[in-house]
């Protein structure tokens, strides 16, 4: 518990599952997120079924503020990225945790 | 985007790969991010971003439609941070953080 688990464990597991080197196994896994920021990117939404879904919320600008300052400043209109976790994962979490 | 349809665009650009290994990879992929935060662990991806647990003390809530009040159980909640790269990305290339 309290481990960090990087972008080389889900290849490692790629690895482990399926019959293929390290190094495609990792490529592949590259290919997942890119393919996910891609679609994000375009501003569709992404879904997986029993994980949960990324989609893109769109800001309006609004006033801000400095906190050190009490400046001032526009936060200018953006896009943000919400992930909305599905029951599953959350059960899975919460029945192990 | 769901799930089978990034199955299918991974399976796509992989055309030696089998479809079905290209959906045991996608499906390792989420299984272990799944595993890793059932764990209490944290999954960091860099450039993408980070999925970590969140712990939420019991408290007193209200049903809203009766008013009435009920003890909600303390619980993890799974949580996703948008990493530098992806939220420039989502903004033409300019941070907005």
């Amino acid at each position: 518990m309290g481990a960090t688990i990087t972008r080389a464990d889900l290849s490692e597991a790629v690895y482990q599952e399926v019959g293929l080197s390290r190094n495609e196994s990792a490529e592949l896994v590259e290919s997942v997120l890119n393919e996910i920021s891609e679609t994000l990117i375009k501003g569709d939404a992404v879904k997986i079924s029993s994980f949960g879904s990324f989609a893109v919320r769109e800001k309006g600008e609004r006033i801000g503020r400095n906190p050190k300052t009490g400046e001032e400043v526009p936060i200018l209109p953006r896009r943000v990225l919400v992930f909305r976790a599905s029951h599953v994962l959350k059960n899975k979490i919460n029945n192990s945790l | 985007m769901t799930k089978s349809e990034l199955i299918q665009h991974i399976a796509e650009q992989n055309p030696h790969l089998y479809h079905r290994d290209v959906e045991r990879i996608v499906t390792t992929i989420f299984d272990e991010i799944t595993n890793a935060l059932a764990e209490g662990n944290r999954v960091e991806l860099r450039g993408f971003g980070a999925f970590s647990v969140k712990h939420r003390d019991a408290r007193v809530g209200r049903n809203p439609r009766t008013g009435e009040s009920v003890e909600v159980d303390s619980k993890h909640i799974p949580f996703f941070k948008t990493g530098k790269q992806l939220r420039e990305r989502l903004n033409g290339g300019v941070d907005s953080e």
